[in-house]
């Protein structure tokens, strides 16, 4: 779970860090996604990394099936429940990660949908742009298309949202799980992983709010 | 420190035996001291009961000043109640006021069947411990105590594992019934000591098997167990519990 | 009929004789031997764990959910050693003298060299099975001092070191029931001894969770049930601590000795009403630095902090100059009695005395301002840097004062009374730890051996642990060698089912009264009268008052006592009313013990006998003996004197003044 997870944070920063290319548009209003397109190309195009997107993959289907089992064991685990809950001694959104997950989850088959497949298969909606002679997706394009639509901009925040939550439990949890005990490692990591998950969130969030707002593109 | 009198309506757990199905009951106790400690007004409750022709409320309890770990009631959603690093009978009636409802079970968890009333089992404890949680020393055996000078943050740390009571507070308290902080403690507690070191490897092993044997749920680190253990075992303990769990099993031979 | 069986020789030289001359038996032997150990305490668990590395089949017995609840635990303070780390000017005999002269030279000689001879391995012992003793920064053993001794010797962990020391002894005993030489009953508690041809060969135990009588055959059985101060219903033992095991010894033929010789315990926190269930102990180091005190005027209800300062009578200080408010227990107990009888107690009750930190708080302020070179600070800032030093060294107890009480000890003078903690009476044993009873033993605080008439602080932890580490095992096999060829015996032995039947007509009769009144109320007007009457202080008029009180509450007890529920489950109030009908019979024979010592001495003043300052006056020559009862019969009881010969040390009279 632990492991995992941790693999799948890593994920994030590079998803995010390509992503925020699109921002490169605040600063070139003519840039058109330039950047970011460019980008897309280099991960889409690199075998290498389409070999490190199958293990992204399994990664994240084993993370979903070791939580979904984590969570359905452990809820065996006390088949007479309590009359009143104990809720004072933990976060709300620690004892709520299948919840967190499920919502990432459904969150996620949408993302999915709306770029993974269309890049990949479909190519719907999706047009060519040329760099430098080489043709690629206009992903960019792509995105402000999507997040044209207020409901489509609603679920994206509330999965980063879920997702927060999730990381600012998971990334701490995550190591602990790994055997890291120093208090010093410990304190350190949690702060990080709190400030971790308020900025990818925030920076996924700005994405579609971005557009939708006229921000860029 | 003003004292004074409640009554009290107490919403308590019964059950006939591990057989039965049990159900709450609720009972009124009147002209409680607020210098009385929880047990004692169970003690003022159960007198009523009797005299009145019902049987007892059945509860473990026997030190009655915290170290035994035997209490073990869910007061109102938290194990031992209200008060922090606190056992039940160390809990004081001044907690609550007067027309208060309090709601009372047992330990829930699978791997503790209840007994009777609020009383369950928890020899999974001691199963665990008998699964490694000892230093293999025969009775003279021993060096001198002093032959083996122990840095004092390793001993000092040891003895703050060490101070787990074994009431299973953490368990009741885990939504996933998990009893890491319970062997971790115990891990801990040796494994930070050179006298521990020769069974390390297998004592964590073996040890962990147990407890999964046992039915106890696995730890998502929500930090509920460290909030509700009335000798405040630090969750530090889980994350060298898993250290000690993860390099055993690397470096394990089969 | 007592036969001590002491070694001949020098008193240094009898346990090295022993061990170098009892009988041994072999290992193969060993695994038909079977052996019943009742009680998991540091006495039980260290005597099970290592019956069984030796290869013995044992069988153990607790009343608790586990082996580690045994109230062992709750003992805060310490455990003494002869080590001599400190280089303090310890040794061996100087343990030995301390707790001789500290029981009031009512123990025996050889018993209790033994204890200080192998005082030392036990904190080897300890130490290789990871028990975390307080260290120091080289990493070396930290030791402190307590009561009635000169010496650093007392090891420690926090507060907690009978827990710790417990759980040591438990994970060996677990280590055992792993391996399969040790089977554990938990939740079962001893109702009979089973004699077959005069020699104990099993016990009769319920299992308390389904209340069915079990028979158990053992070649020998051991005791380790610890004392009986919760005939006073009022004490710091644990709720479930009982006499029943050792009594039923005791109608079975073992002698019991010195019943009376109790120990009150001078700091607890006092009783706060009638619903009070037990009393908790306040760690005797607290009157290092606290100042006992009560006001000058009786019957005085001002707040202790409106009290001025030469209102005050600080009567330790004012009747002991010289070791003031470190008296021994006894000597403190019976001066906060005397106070409070003559008026002047605190708090509601009255039943209390003042004990302040005040002065300790202003000392250490102003110690930690030298410490960090300041002058000129305000009354304000020493107050707060001496309450962090006061909470660095007390903090612990300060909490759990605070826990029980609501009030803040930093701010308010703590309220302390006496209270009975432990029982230097028990089963009468030999040197070998055997009752009068041939294959009947006990240890630890069950049985009398080695405290006399008053224990010292941080002996207990060391007394039950030398009996069951180091000296059951040498003691056992010299007198199972011989059983070598007897057979486990059936448990279908008329023995058995005689047994068996005496306890399960007792448990019906008790469950067919169905009288009126609780187990709990008849057991709390025990407990009154054995607190007015053969409490701290004791008298032939009370004392035979309070024998027929006794005999009229038995009678009424086994008319009127009621008890709901079910013989086959779970019954706490059964359980309770097989323990207090025996505390009822135990506190009659107290009081006919405490009748017969005319004379004071220890845990023991008779008001008859003390010197015209008030302090207790011993009857050596009268009273050098341990009375040992035997029973004879409901009310009789026979008096057998084993004399005490003191051949190395000269009894002298204590003086703290």
């Amino acid at each position: 779970m632990g492991l995992t997870g941790i693999s799948l944070v890593l994920f994030l920063i590079v998803h995010a860090g390509i992503n925020a290319c699109i921002f490169a548009d605040l600063v070139d209003p003519d840039e058109n996604g330039a950047m970011f397109n460019k980008a897309a190309h280099f991960m889409g195009s690199t075998v290498l990394i389409r070999i490190m997107e199958i293990g992204l993959f399994a990664g994240i289907l084993l993370h979903i099936y070791q939580g979904y089992l984590l969570t359905l064991e452990n809820k065996q685990k006390r088949a007479v429940g309590y009359a009143v809950t104990y809720k004072d001694g933990s976060k709300w959104y620690s004892r709520s990660m299948g919840l967190l997950g499920t919502l990432i989850l459904i969150f996620l088959i949408l993302h999915l949908y709306h770029f993974w497949v269309s890049a990949r298969f479909t190519h719907q909606g999706l047009d060519s742009v040329t760099y430098n002679g080489i043709e690629m997706h206009n992903m960019f394009a792509l995105m402000k298309a999507t997040f044209s639509e207020w409901w489509i901009i609603a679920v994206y925040s509330a999965g980063c949202i879920s997702l927060a939550y999730h990381l600012a439990h998971g990334f701490q949890s995550a190591f602990r799980t790994l055997g890291v005990y120093n208090n010093r490692y410990t304190l350190m990591l949690t702060s990080i992983g709190y400030a971790y998950s308020i900025i990818i969130a925030l920076v996924f969030i700005l994405m579609p709010v971005s557009f939708k707002m006229g921000w860029i593109g | 420190m003003e004292h004074y009198h409640m009554n009290l309506n107490l919403k308590v757990w019964r059950q006939k035996n591990s057989n039965t199905k049990g159900d709450f009951k609720t009972y009124q106790v009147k002209n409680i001291s607020s210098e009385m400690s929880f047990l004692e007004m169970f003690d003022v409750l159960n007198e009523q009961l009797i005299t009145e022709g019902e049987e007892p409320v059945a509860f473990d309890h026997d030190c009655r000043e915290g170290i035994c770990g035997m209490c073990s009631m869910y007061i109102n959603g938290k194990p031992h109640g209200p008060w922090q690093a606190n056992t039940t009978c160390q809990l004081h009636m001044r907690a609550f006021k007067d027309g208060d409802t309090i709601v009372v079970e047992p330990w829930r968890a699978n791997a503790f069947p209840v007994i009777k009333d609020l009383t369950v089992n928890r020899s999974a404890f001691d199963r665990i411990i008998q699964a490694g949680g000892y230093i293999s020393v025969n009775t003279g055996n021993a060096v001198d105590g002093n032959a083996l000078p122990i840095n004092k943050d390793n001993a000092d740390n040891s003895f703050a594992a060490a101070m787990c009571i074994g009431c299973g507070a953490c368990v009741a308290a885990c939504k996933n019934s998990s009893a890491m902080l319970f062997l971790s403690a115990k891990v801990s507690h040796l494994a930070l000591l050179p006298q521990g070191e020769p069974e390390r490897k297998s004592r964590v092993m073996n040890m962990v098997a147990q407890m999964d044997k046992e039915g106890f749920g696995a730890c998502t680190n929500t930090g509920a167990c460290e909030a509700t253990c009335p000798k405040e075992i630090s969750l530090t303990n889980i994350a060298r519990l898993n250290s000690e769990y993860l390099g055993a099993s690397l470096s394990a031979d089969k | 009929m007592l036969n001590a069986k002491i070694p001949s020789g020098p008193l240094e030289n009898k346990w090295a004789d022993y061990k170098g001359h009892c009988k041994l038996v072999n290992p193969a032997n060993k695994r038909k031997l079977e052996v019943i150990v009742v009680g998991t305490g540091l006495a039980g668990a260290s005597a099970a764990a290592s019956l069984g590395e030796l290869g013995y089949k044992v069988k153990a017995f607790c009343f608790q959910d586990s082996p580690r609840r045994a109230h062992s635990i709750a003992a805060q303070g310490g455990i003494n050693a002869a080590k001599n780390y400190q280089n303090d000017g310890d040794s061996v005999f100087r343990l030995f003298y301390d707790t001789i002269k500290g029981g009031d030279y009512r123990a025996r000689e050889a018993n209790v060299h033994r204890l200080a001879e192998v005082s030392t391995n036990i904190i080897d012992q300890c130490v290789a099975q990871g028990v975390p003793f307080a260290r120091e920064y080289g990493g070396l053993l930290s030791n402190r001092s307590f009561g009635g001794t000169q010496v650093q010797r007392t090891f420690y962990a926090a507060g907690q070191t009978g827990q710790q020391l417990l759980i040591g002894a438990y994970q060996a005993l677990e280590r055992q029931v792993a391996l399969g030489n040790v089977t554990m009953y938990s939740r079962h508690e001893m109702l009979e001894v089973v004699t077959i041809d005069g020699k104990a060969r099993g016990i009769i135990a319920r299992d308390l969770v389904n209340g069915k009588l079990e028979r158990h055959f053992g070649h020998a059985v051991l005791l380790c049930s610890g004392g009986y101060g919760n005939v006073f219903y009022l004490s710091t033992n644990a709720m479930g601590s009982n006499v029943t095991a050792a009594w039923k010894a005791h109608k079975k033929g073992a002698a019991f000795a010195n019943p009376c010789f109790t120990q009150i315990h001078p700091t607890c926190i006092p009783v706060s009403g009638d619903h009070q269930s037990k009393l908790t102990l306040m760690s005797e180091s607290l009157r290092n630095d606290g100042r006992i005190w009560v006001p000058k005027k009786q019957n005085d209800t001002r707040k202790a902090t409106d009290i001025p300062e030469e209102e005050r009578d600080y009567y330790l200080e004012r009747r002991y100059p010289a070791f003031g408010n470190l008296v021994p227990r006894d000597v403190a107990s019976r001066a906060a009695k005397e106070r409070c009888d003559a008026g002047y107690g605190v708090g509601s009750s009255k039943q209390a005395v003042y004990l302040d930190y005040a002065d300790a708080i202003l000392r250490y302020g102003k110690i930690e301002a030298g410490k960090q070179g300041r002058s000129n600070v305000s009354e304000e800032e020493i107050i707060a840097m001496g309450k962090e030093v006061v909470k660095a060294k007390y903090g612990n107890l300060f909490d759990m004062y605070e826990k029980i009480t609501g009030e803040n000890p930093y701010e308010v003078p703590m309220r302390i009374y006496p209270a009975v903690h432990y029982t230097m009476g028990g089963l009468w044993v030999d040197y070998e730890l055997q009752t009068t009873v041939p294959g009947l033993y006990a240890l630890g605080e069950a049985n009398f051996s080695d405290h006399g008439a008053n224990r010292l602080g941080a002996s207990a932890l060391m007394q039950g642990l030398a009996d069951g580490y180091f000296v059951i095992p040498y003691t056992l096999g010299n007198n199972l060698a011989d059983e070598i060829y007897s057979k486990a015996i059936e448990t279908t032995h008329p023995a058995f089912e005689e047994a068996e039947k005496a306890v399960s007509d007792r448990i019906n009769h008790l469950m067919n009264i169905k009288g009126k009144q609780t187990v709990e109320s008849f057991h709390k007007r025990l407990g009154k009268i054995m607190w007015d009457k053969c409490g701290m202080a004791r008298n032939k008029e009370g004392l035979e008052q309070a024998i027929r009180e006794i005999q009229a509450l038995k009678k009424e007890f086994w008319s009127d006592v009621r008890i709901p529920g079910e013989v086959n489950e779970m019954n706490t109030e059964l359980d309770k009313a097989n323990r207090v009908a025996d505390f009822i019979e135990l506190g009659e024979l107290m009081c006919v013990d405490a009748l017969t010592r005319d004379e004071s001495c220890g845990g023991h003043f008779r008001e008859e006998f003390q010197t015209p300052e008030g302090e207790a006056l011993r009857d050596d020559a009268g009273h050098m003996y341990v009375s040992a009862w035997e029973l004879k019969g409901e009310h009789q009881w026979e008096l057998h004197k084993e004399p005490l010969n003191y051949e190395v040390i000269k009894p002298t009279q204590r003086n703290y003044k």
